[in-house]
C-alpha cells in the first residue's frame, strides 16, 4: 500500500459507496444520493491526475514557476454542472412519482404498478 | 419566518453582500478561483435566502418567473451569439482573438463576456429550480 | 460560409432552443422548429458531400489547433450518421403537432420543442466532434433532453420510466467518463487522432485496459445491448409517441457510432480484437439478445412495448456485424444503422397515428383496424416487411451483408441463427397483421378517420425510404462501404 497513491484509493471507496446505494437501496432519493457520490469520485479521480507535485494552484501569479495541470479543473468544472443539472432532473422526476403514486420507495411503486 | 426579528435583520444585512461576493467571484474568474457557475449559484443563493426569509409569494413578486426564464435563455444566447459575433468578424466561431483590436484584448473580452452569460443563466436556472420546488404542494 | 459547415451544423440547432424558449407559442415554436431542423438537414447533407468528394474535414474550434483546441472532425461515418439523425429530426418534427396536441398539455409545448431541438444538437454534436470529453458533454445534453422528454407522457409510468432511464444512463455516462479519464491519463490528450496515434504505444499498460473495459460497459449501456438494455422497453413504451419516434431512430444509433469511434479509431483493431478479443465478448450477447429480445417480443400485448424489443433484437443484428470485424459485416452494421432508423421510424409514426385516432396501443384494440383505417395499417405492415427482411425492402439488404459476412468467415451457424430470428420476426408481425386484417372490428368500436395530412405526409416518407433504399442501394451502401473501409483502415 503506497502512501502516495492515497487519493486513489479513496476514489475507489467512494465509488463503490455510491454505486452500492444506487443499486442496491429501494428508495429512489437514496439512489440519487448514491448517483452523486460516484459522480463525485470520479471528479476526485480528474483532479488527482492533474496536480504536479511542486506545483501550486493553476493560477498566474508572480514568481511562481510549476503550475498544476488546469485541464482536469476545467473538464470537472463542466462534469459538475452535468451532476448538478442530473441532481435536479431526477428529484424533479421524484417530486412528480411522489405526487402520482403517494411514496417514493421503488417496491411500492412496482406493486401499484402491476395492480393497476 | 417574517415574524421572527433576528432572522429578518440578519437577512436584510446580508443579502446585499452576497448579490455583491456573487458579483466579485463572476468577475474575478480570471484572477483567482471563480467564474460564471460559481458566481451564478451565489447570486441565486440570495434569492432563495430572500424566499426563505419573507415567502414565496414576496420573493416572486421581486424575482418574475417569466423574466426570470427569459433569463434563462438569455444568458444562452449571449454565450452563443458571442461565438457568431467572432464567426461574422471572420474568425472560426468563438475565436476571441478577432473580437477587439489585438488579440490580448480580445481574450479578455471575450471570456468576460461569455462568463457573464454563463452567470446569468445559471443564476436564473437555480432561482426557477426553486421556484418550481417550493411552489408544488403549495396549492394543495 | 461552407467552411464553417460543421459549427453550423451545431450551433443552429443549440441557438434555436432558446430562442423557442423566448417565443412562447405554440404553432410559432413549431413552424421556427421545423425550418431549423430542415436548415439542419441541408447542412448535413452538404457535409456528406463535400466529404464523399474531399475527403475528411477538420475545424478547429476559437482556433486553437488541435491537439491543444477542440476539434470538429468529418469524414465518411460521422457525415453518415449526421445525414441520419437530420433527416429523422426533420421527419418527426413535421409530424408533431397533432400527436403532441393530443398527448402533452398546452402549455408545455413551447418547451417540448426546445427540449427536441436540445436533443437534437446533443446528438448531432456527439457526432461531429473530435475530441472525446466533448463526446461526454454532448452525450449528456442529450440524455438530459431525452429523460425530460420521456416524462411526458400521459401515463404516470412514463415518471418512472424516465426516473429509470435517468439512473442507468448516468451510471453509463459515468463509466465513459472514467474511461475518457483515464486515457488522459495516460496520454496527456483528449483529442480521438492524436489518441490514437498514442495509444499503441502503450498497449501492455494495464490503466488503458481499465480504461477500454469502462467504456466498453459504459457504451453498451447507452447503447443497450443484452444484459444492459432494461431501461429501453419502459422508455419507449411510456413515452409521447413523437418522442419514442424520435429516440428509436436516433439515440441508440448515436451510440452505436461512439462505440465505433472508440473501438475502431481510437483503440485500433489489433488491440481491440487481436489482442483483447472482444469479439468473444460481443459475439454470443448480441447472438443471445436477439434471440432473447424477438421471443420477448411475440407474447406483448402493447404495440410500442413489441416493437422496443424488437429494438433490441434490430441492436443485437448490428452489434453482430461489428463482432464480425470484417468489411462486409461492417458494411451491414453501418448501412443498418440507417436502414433500421428508417423502419423503426416509420412503425413508431403509424403507431403514434393510430394512438392519435382510437387513442391506445393495446392489441386487442387493434382489431378490424385494416378496414377502419386501411393507409396507416398499409404502412405498418410495410415496415413490418422490412423488420422482417422480405427482399426488395431494406431490412434485406441489412441481413444479406450479415449473412454474407458470417459466411465468409465460415461461420455458418451464425448465418443459419440470423435466417432463424428473422422467423421470430414474422411471428410478432403476424400477430399484428393478424389483429388488424383478419378480425372484424369490436361491437361499438367508433367510425375513425384517418390520421392527419402532415402526419401521413412524415410516416409515408419514412416507409418509402425503406422501400427506396431497399432497391436502389447505391447511395447507402456505397457509403457504408466507405465507412467500413475507412474506420478497419484505421488512417487518419
Amino acid at each position: 500500500m503506497n502512501p502516495g497513491l492515497y487519493n486513489y484509493w479513496i476514489v475507489i471507496v467512494l465509488m463503490m459507496i455510491g454505486f452500492y446505494a444506487t443499486i442496491a437501496r429501494g428508495n429512489l432519493i437514496k439512489k440519487i444520493i448514491g448517483l452523486n457520490i460516484f459522480q463525485t469520485s470520479v471528479f476526485y479521480l480528474y483532479i488527482s491526475m492533474g496536480k504536479v507535485s511542486g506545483g501550486t494552484a493553476p493560477i498566474v501569479g508572480d514568481g511562481i514557476t510549476s503550475y498544476s495541470n488546469p485541464l482536469p479543473h476545467v473538464l470537472i468544472l463542466t462534469a459538475i454542472v452535468v451532476g448538478v443539472a442530473t441532481t435536479a432532473l431526477g428529484l424533479a422526476l421524484v417530486v412528480r412519482i411522489n405526487e402520482a403514486y403517494g411514496t417514493i420507495e421503488e417496491d411500492d411503486i412496482f406493486s401499484q404498478d402491476q395492480a393497476s | 419566518m417574517r415574524n421572527q426579528m433576528i432572522p429578518r435583520v440578519i437577512a436584510k444585512f446580508f443579502i446585499p453582500m452576497i448579490l455583491l461576493f456573487g458579483l466579485y467571484v463572476q468577475f474575478h474568474g480570471d484572477f483567482g478561483p471563480g467564474g460564471g457557475f460559481q458566481a451564478g449559484v451565489i447570486f441565486a443563493a440570495a434569492f432563495v435566502l430572500y424566499a426563505l426569509i419573507y415567502g414565496l409569494d414576496e420573493a416572486k413578486k421581486v424575482a418574475r418567473p417569466a423574466v426570470v426564464e427569459a433569463l434563462v435563455a438569455l444568458g444562452v444566447l449571449i454565450y452563443a451569439g458571442t461565438g457568431v459575433v467572432s464567426l461574422l468578424k471572420g474568425g472560426k466561431y468563438l475565436d476571441y482573438n478577432v473580437l477587439a483590436h489585438d488579440p490580448i484584448h480580445g481574450q479578455h473580452l471575450g471570456i468576460l463576456i461569455v462568463e457573464l452569460g454563463v452567470g446569468v443563466t445559471v443564476a436564473a436556472v437555480m432561482i426557477t429550480i426553486f421556484f418550481a420546488f417550493a411552489g408544488r404542494g403549495q396549492s394543495e | 460560409m461552407t467552411e464553417h459547415l460543421p459549427i453550423l451544423q451545431i450551433i443552429v440547432p443549440l441557438i434555436s432552443a432558446p430562442v423557442c424558449v423566448l417565443l412562447r407559442r405554440k404553432m410559432l415554436t413549431w413552424a421556427f422548429s421545423l425550418m431549423v431542423s430542415l436548415a439542419v438537414l441541408c447542412m448535413a447533407a452538404m457535409l456528406l458531400q463535400q466529404v464523399l468528394e474531399s475527403g475528411p474535414i477538420s475545424y478547429a474550434l476559437g482556433n486553437w489547433s488541435a491537439p491543444w483546441g477542440i476539434e470538429y472532425r468529418v469524414d465518411v461515418v460521422n457525415a453518415f450518421v449526421l445525414l441520419l439523425v437530420s433527416i429523422i429530426g426533420a421527419v418527426v418534427l413535421l409530424y408533431a403537432p397533432s400527436s403532441v396536441a393530443k398527448e402533452i398539455p398546452h402549455d408545455r409545448h413551447y418547451l417540448f420543442y426546445t427540449a427536441y431541438l436540445l436533443c437534437l444538437t446533443g446528438l448531432l454534436g456527439i457526432t461531429i466532434t473530435g475530441d472525446a470529453f466533448n463526446v461526454f458533454v454532448f452525450l449528456e445534453i442529450s440524455a438530459l433532453s431525452s429523460y425530460m422528454l420521456i416524462s411526458l407522457g400521459e401515463d404516470r409510468r412514463a415518471l418512472t420510466a424516465a426516473y429509470q432511464y435517468l439512473v442507468m444512463g448516468t451510471i453509463g455516462a459515468t463509466f465513459i467518463l472514467i474511461g475518457i479519464g483515464l486515457m488522459y491519463m495516460m496520454t496527456g490528450t483528449l483529442n480521438m487522432a492524436d489518441l490514437s496515434s498514442r495509444l499503441p504505444s502503450m498497449h501492455g499498460s494495464r490503466t488503458i485496459l481499465v480504461a477500454f473495459a469502462f467504456l466498453i460497459v459504459g457504451m453498451s449501456l447507452k447503447l443497450a445491448l443484452f444484459p444492459l438494455h432494461m431501461w429501453l422497453p419502459n422508455a419507449y413504451c411510456y413515452a409521447p409517441s413523437v418522442v419514442t419516434a424520435f429516440l428509436a431512430s436516433t439515440a441508440t444509433k448515436v451510440s452505436i457510432y461512439v462505440f465505433l469511434r472508440f473501438v475502431f479509431t481510437i483503440f485500433g483493431v489489433d488491440f481491440a480484437f487481436e489482442n483483447l478479443s472482444l469479439s468473444t465478448f460481443l459475439l454470443p450477447l448480441s447472438l443471445i439478445g436477439i434471440f432473447v429480445a424477438s421471443t420477448v417480443a411475440i407474447f406483448q400485448t402493447d404495440i410500442k412495448r413489441l416493437l422496443a424489443y424488437s429494438s433490441i433484437a434490430q441492436i443485437g443484428y448490428i452489434m453482430l456485424g461489428v463482432g464480425l470485424v470484417s468489411a462486409t459485416s461492417l458494411t451491414g452494421s453501418i448501412v443498418h444503422l440507417f436502414n433500421h432508423a428508417m423502419m423503426k421510424g416509420g412503425l413508431f409514426l403509424a403507431v403514434g397515428c393510430i394512438m392519435l385516432r382510437i387513442g391506445s396501443v393495446d392489441l386487442a384494440d387493434w382489431q378490424g383496424l385494416g378496414r377502419r383505417m386501411p393507409v396507416t395499417m398499409a404502412a405498418f405492415v410495410l415496415c413490418g416487411l422490412s423488420l422482417i427482411g422480405v427482399p426488395m425492402t431494406v431490412g434485406f439488404v441489412s441481413k444479406w451483408y450479415l449473412i454474407l459476412a458470417a459466411l465468409e468467415q465460415g461461420l455458418w451457424p451464425v448465418a443459419l441463427l440470423v435466417l432463424m430470428s428473422s422467423l421470430l420476426a414474422v411471428i410478432y408481425i403476424w400477430r399484428v397483421v393478424e389483429t388488424a386484417y383478419f378480425q372484424a372490428p369490436a361491437d361499438g368500436a367508433a367510425k375513425v378517420k384517418e390520421a392527419p395530412f402532415l402526419m401521413q405526409v412524415s410516416m409515408w416518407i419514412l416507409t418509402g425510404a425503406t422501400l427506396f433504399f431497399g432497391v436502389s442501394t447505391s447511395l447507402t451502401v456505397g457509403v457504408a462501404q466507405r465507412a467500413a473501409e475507412w474506420l478497419l483502415g484505421g488512417s487518419q
